[in-house]
């Protein structure tokens, strides 16, 4: 559904990413994790045509998105990181707007607009002004304003930035809904959770490169399912292990402070790269 | 077209959610020139058999489509720098072409009320010009130059505050060298040549003429046709480099 070879961007001399190869397939829920400037937001804003192409290829459902551009947009759904709403319009017009812009008939908007508006529990909101909607509310907006045209392809960049744990999940929820309707989702985040909890492969992304990419177990997995945080004095070392039985045994002989729990993608982040996500 | 109509359509919802302000906006400068210089010190100035005052007025109508046109760049930008809504637009099949015509088509409808709003002080203050097909071609040509030129430098600059400069720097100076106060035939000739580059000098001189009862003269307008033009193919060019 969507492939990359080889993509480059460079802004000066900077490299916000730095030849990214990637298939996302179709029904796939795509997750890149990476903190704050790995050029996640990069690759998600070239794919949807609001930054130029460096250099390679990227085609999406086979549409090259250089020499494409339009048919290559008309199959995606684009929820950006920050609020990008028209606060002065109603929630209503907000969805109008995007339906005529991918020209989308009179009727066709109008059901659409019902039906969203039911599917993100807005249906009470629809004449609301944006600006009189809470940060939760926004972003479940912004969700079915990118669902609006039907896309084959939804971007999410970090769709979740900035919303307390209880909003968090409900998103969350939403997000595994459109997936079910056989929709491809691109996903980024420098949440460990979300990628873990939504996710059916994750790529780490790392100062532009991918330094991997699997299932979220399969990465977690070449570490070991348990983990103990050995705390002595002012550091902090863990240890991986195979089975609970092998943490206790390691514990059971040293007398310092742990903390038993499961392996998660951060470990896996961090023993690839040396840095943490988040 | 579908891109044309949501783009134009968008403008159209934010005016009409904020139109008594943008109307009483409209009107505050347009009424202290009239009052200032129109009727406190009009009564002191008399060009040939025309009084100031009406005088003035087309002055003021060809100021207004460029002020009214212009201020299109400053709801672009804010939808560019603050809401981000630009990113909607960038993302959406549409063309470039249909970006810069709706935007366009909103700085020109804002004229159009701007004007409005003038002609309306103008009946208050019992003045009756002539206002034919040709009056509001010279205004219709007027306002697609500076909305066509709004779009452009909106899409041009990298903040909103660079746009405040722009407008200080050129809209400011045109609007009182471009023959709205005082007739420019009585300047020097260099002084002349200046202020003939200036599109709204043709605007100028065009409205006027018809609203007073005097032939139009064919080159006003070409030159107006021919700045609108520039601007749009440059306001073409610029939505596509908006891109980073």
């Amino acid at each position: 559904m969507i492939r990359i070879e080889n993509l480059q961007k460079s802004y000066g001399a900077a490299r916000a990413v730095d030849g990214v190869d990637l298939t996302v397939n179709r029904g796939e829920l795509f997750a890149f994790l990476g903190p704050n400037g790995a050029g996640k937001t990069t690759t998600i804003r070239i794919l949807t045509g609001l930054t130029k192409i460096g250099s390679g290829r990227v085609t999406i459902g086979g549409c090259d998105i250089a020499q494409n551009p339009r048919a290559a947009k008309r199959q995606c759904g684009l929820v950006a990181q920050h609020i990008n709403l028209d606060s002065e319009l109603s929630v209503r017009e907000n969805l109008d707007i995007h339906g005529r812009l991918f020209a989308m008939p009179a009727q066709e908007r109008r059901r659409r607009i019902d039906e969203l508006l039911e599917y993100v529990e807005m249906t009470n909101r629809a004449d609301h002004l944006v600006k009189q909607l809470s940060g939760g509310l926004k972003r479940r907006l912004m969700i079915a304003r990118a669902l609006m045209h039907q896309p084959r392809i939804i971007f999410l960049d970090e769709p979740t930035v900035g919303l307390d744990p209880a909003i968090r999940r409900r998103i969350w929820a939403l997000i595994k809904r459109v997936r079910q309707d056989d929709a491809t989702i691109f996903l980024t985040t420098h949440y460990i959770e979300e990628a873990e909890f939504l996710a059916d492969r994750v790529a780490f992304l790392d100062q532009g490169k991918i330094v991997a990419l699997d299932q979220p177990q399969n990465l977690m997995a070449k570490l070991g399912l348990w983990a103990i945080d050995q705390i002595s004095g002012e550091n902090m070392e863990t240890h991986y292990f195979q089975s609970r039985d092998e943490a206790a045994q390691f514990s059971a002989g040293h007398d310092s402070a742990f903390t038993l729990r499961r392996v998660n993608l951060e470990d896996a982040f961090l023993s690839l790269t040396g840095k943490k996500v988040s | 077209m579908h891109g044309f109509i949501a783009i134009y359509l968008r403008e159209m919802l934010i005016l009409k959610r904020r139109f008594k302000r943008q109307l009483a906006g409209m009107a505050v400068s347009p009424l202290l020139y009239l009052v200032t210089f129109g009727y406190a010190m009009g009564g002191l100035i008399q060009f040939g058999d025309v009084p100031y005052l009406h005088f003035l007025i087309p002055g003021l109508v060809a100021m207004a489509s460029m002020t009214q046109s212009f201020a299109i760049a400053s709801d672009i930008n804010i939808a560019r720098f603050y809401w981000n809504i630009f990113e909607e637009f960038q993302a959406a099949p549409i063309s470039r072409l249909a970006y810069a015509a709706g935007e366009t088509l909103a700085g020109m409808t804002r004229a159009f009320i701007g004007v409005a709003v003038i002609l309306l002080l103008a009946l208050l203050f019992g003045v009756r010009l002539s206002y034919g097909p040709l009056f509001w071609l010279a205004v219709f040509l007027n306002s697609f130059t500076f909305a066509a030129l709004a779009v452009a430098m909106a899409m041009l600059v990298k903040s909103h505050a660079d746009q405040a400069l722009l407008t200080n720097f050129i809209i400011t100076p045109m609007a009182f060298l471009g023959g709205t106060f005082f007739p420019i035939d009585k300047l020097p000739d260099w002084c002349q040549a200046i202020l003939y580059c200036l599109p709204l000098t043709h605007a100028s001189h065009a409205i006027r003429a018809v609203a007073l009862g005097y032939p139009a003269a064919t080159a006003d307008y070409l030159a107006l046709l021919a700045a609108g033009l520039v601007f749009f193919w440059l306001a073409l060019y610029a939505v596509g480099r908006a891109r980073d």
